[in-house]
């Protein structure tokens, strides 16, 4: 059980302003999905190592190399606000 | 035109070598059909105005037949939404690899289609370009998260489509549309210019007619690439598929994965194709997979867990929408609020729950030891099996609007095909016949990297199903 204290904190870390409806809906869906994945914690699973990653590859590495990154006025081609040559956004003010 | 559009990509690419039909001829006639939405499918988000000026490409081994591909692959200057609001009017400044590596074999880039937001959905439900349509029924779902692609190549609207999987979203939509999709090996394809959902899962794979097609478009995709760490150069070339029988082949059939939870026309539809393989010479016998039934709860942590950490890049700084705030966070939070769709802020809060801190372990953790137990039944029924068998979908496709509003009933149409997803091994689905009027697929999946085994198999089991796609093409 998720409750409406626990979706508010989970809403504030994933910077998402849920609408009063939202976290009413979010309470009652995601507990039905977690009772569904508690099923997990019936499992033996120690000393089984985690798998973040199937595939056996440590340390890809590459020529430390200078090659052309994309012009400036590319990568700023996509901005809602570019700003002097850079991204604008708004104060971080008093929060 | 109509004779063109019954074409595979192969036969296409034969036509226009020999001279009989140009790849402008053949690009003009998808191209029509696409931008006019001839099947009312909504399967596309961006169709292009004409052939793109590709020098050679009459030439490459893919003679400039017209591909589809998925919205969330990066196309340099044309609109890559990932079917989210999010990112509205963004235009990539390069190109994916995997789209890359088509376009120079001579692809030429018909459109981008329809996608569940982020690739998060089993319906194609969750876009912000609308629901896609399913050929066989316009009142049921194509499946997801690549549905335009599946739909598109089931139409006839393109003779065939790049998608990506995640945990089933190119075998589930192609098996509900009735055509071929194949999920390659973990690494075998690069991610980058993907826009990620989850990258310890995400993989490209194509949407095709048929197993030829199949192969040969993978053919061209498959490579390590310098932009992704987590790529792989593959051990054999991929070879177009042949075979006349399954001699000496040995099927395994999960009892965990065709049990309960499986409809009976599709049950029905898989023994069938299970005889036929064994008339066909291969051995069919059960087995198990016993961690598989907790693969879906692993996977929709897992999952989550990753999309939540790929899509905090969406915050209105550098690229798509933003809504104006007062202040820097409040612009992060209502941009996201306003910007993701339902499914997406579910997924976003599921995973940021199970990586938040007293529930890591509990949740992440555990789920991540589950992956590591569900790959360890596979390695070890790979010890007598040469390829596993499953439906590919619990059912046929089901209506629109059907379990839009049930997050665990639409979660459970993955069931079949997450395993493999978290293994990181190859699956594919081939057509299987039809239930009450609508297709079913089987699906066949092998050790990493045995994707010509996995093709062979699937070729010589298309040709004896015969199955009959042009019911789709209007």
């Amino acid at each position: 059980m998720i409750d409406r204290a626990q979706v508010l904190h989970v809403a504030k870390l994933a910077r998402l302003a849920l609408s009063e409806q939202e976290v009413e809906q979010m309470s009652r869906e995601l507990s039905a999905v977690l009772d569904h994945i508690e099923k997990l914690s019936e499992l033996e699973l120690d000393g089984v190592a985690p798998t973040s990653h199937v595939i056996d590859v440590v340390n890809a590495l590459r020529p430390d190399e200078p090659r052309p990154s994309l012009p400036r006025d590319v990568a700023l081609a996509n901005a809602p606000e570019p700003l002097e040559q850079g991204f604008g956004v708004p104060s971080p003010g008093a929060s | 035109m109509s004779e063109l559009i019954e074409l595979t990509a192969s036969q296409g690419i034969e036509r226009i070598q020999d001279g009989d039909v140009t790849a402008a001829a053949l690009f003009e006639a998808y191209r029509q059909r696409a931008a006019a939405d001839a099947e009312d499918l909504n399967a596309f988000t961006w169709v292009a105005d004409a052939a793109p000026e590709q020098d050679g490409a009459q030439q490459a081994p893919l003679a400039g037949v017209p591909l589809a591909v998925k919205d969330l692959f990066c196309t340099e200057g044309v609109p890559s939404q990932s079917g989210s609001k999010i990112l509205e009017g963004y235009r990539p400044p390069y190109t994916a690899t995997a789209v890359e590596k088509l376009t120079h074999a001579g692809a030429t880039l018909l459109g981008k289609t329809n996608q569940d937001e982020f690739a998060m959905g089993s319906s194609n439900e969750n876009s912000a370009f609308g629901p896609v349509k399913n050929p066989w029924d316009r009142e049921r779902v194509p499946g997801g998260s690549s549905g335009g692609s599946a739909a598109a190549v089931a139409a006839g609207l393109a003779p065939w489509a790049l998608g990506t999987d995640t945990g089933g979203s190119i075998r589930q939509p192609a098996a509900l549309c009735g055509i071929v999709g194949l999920k390659p090996t973990y690494g075998a394809i690069s991610r980058y210019g993907m826009i990620a959902f989850a990258s310890s899962l995400d993989q490209a794979g194509p949407f095709t007619r048929d197993v030829t097609d199949a192969a040969l478009l993978l053919r061209h995709m498959v490579g390590q690439d310098p932009c992704d760490s987590t790529s792989l150069a593959h051990p054999d070339e991929i070879a177009l598929p042949q075979g006349v029988d399954l001699r000496g082949l040995k099927l395994g059939v999960p009892e965990e994965l065709t049990g309960e939870g499986i409809e009976s026309g599709v049950r029905e539809t898989f023994n069938a194709t299970l005889a036929l393989a064994e008339q066909l010479g291969a051995s069919v016998e059960t087995c198990s997979l016993p961690h598989a039934p907790h693969a879906l709860s692993a996977y929709y942590l897992i999952a989550p867990a990753e999309a939540s950490a790929n899509l905090a890049r969406f915050d209105g700084v550098r690229y798509g929408m933003r809504v104006d705030a007062d202040d820097l966070l409040g612009m992060y939070t209502q941009t996201r609020e306003a910007g993701f769709g339902a499914e997406v802020k579910r997924r976003i809060m599921l995973g940021t729950y199970a990586l938040s801190s007293g529930y890591y372990d509990a949740y992440y953790g555990r789920a991540q030891q589950v992956r590591t137990k569900v790959a360890e039944d596979f390695r070890a029924a790979f010890e007598r099996f040469d390829l596993l068998v499953t439906p590919t979908a619990p059912s046929v496709a089901f209506r629109l609007g059907e379990k839009v509003d049930d997050p665990l009933a639409m979660y459970l149409n993955d069931v079949c095909t997450v395993p493999m997803s978290l293994a990181g091994i190859p699956a594919i689905s081939i057509p299987n016949g039809l239930s009450d009027g609508l297709p079913t697929g089987f699906q066949l999946c092998g050790p990493a990297f045995s994707e010509n085994r996995l093709l062979n198999a699937a070729y010589v089991l298309e040709q004896a199903l015969g199955f009959d796609g042009s019911p789709a093409r209007g």
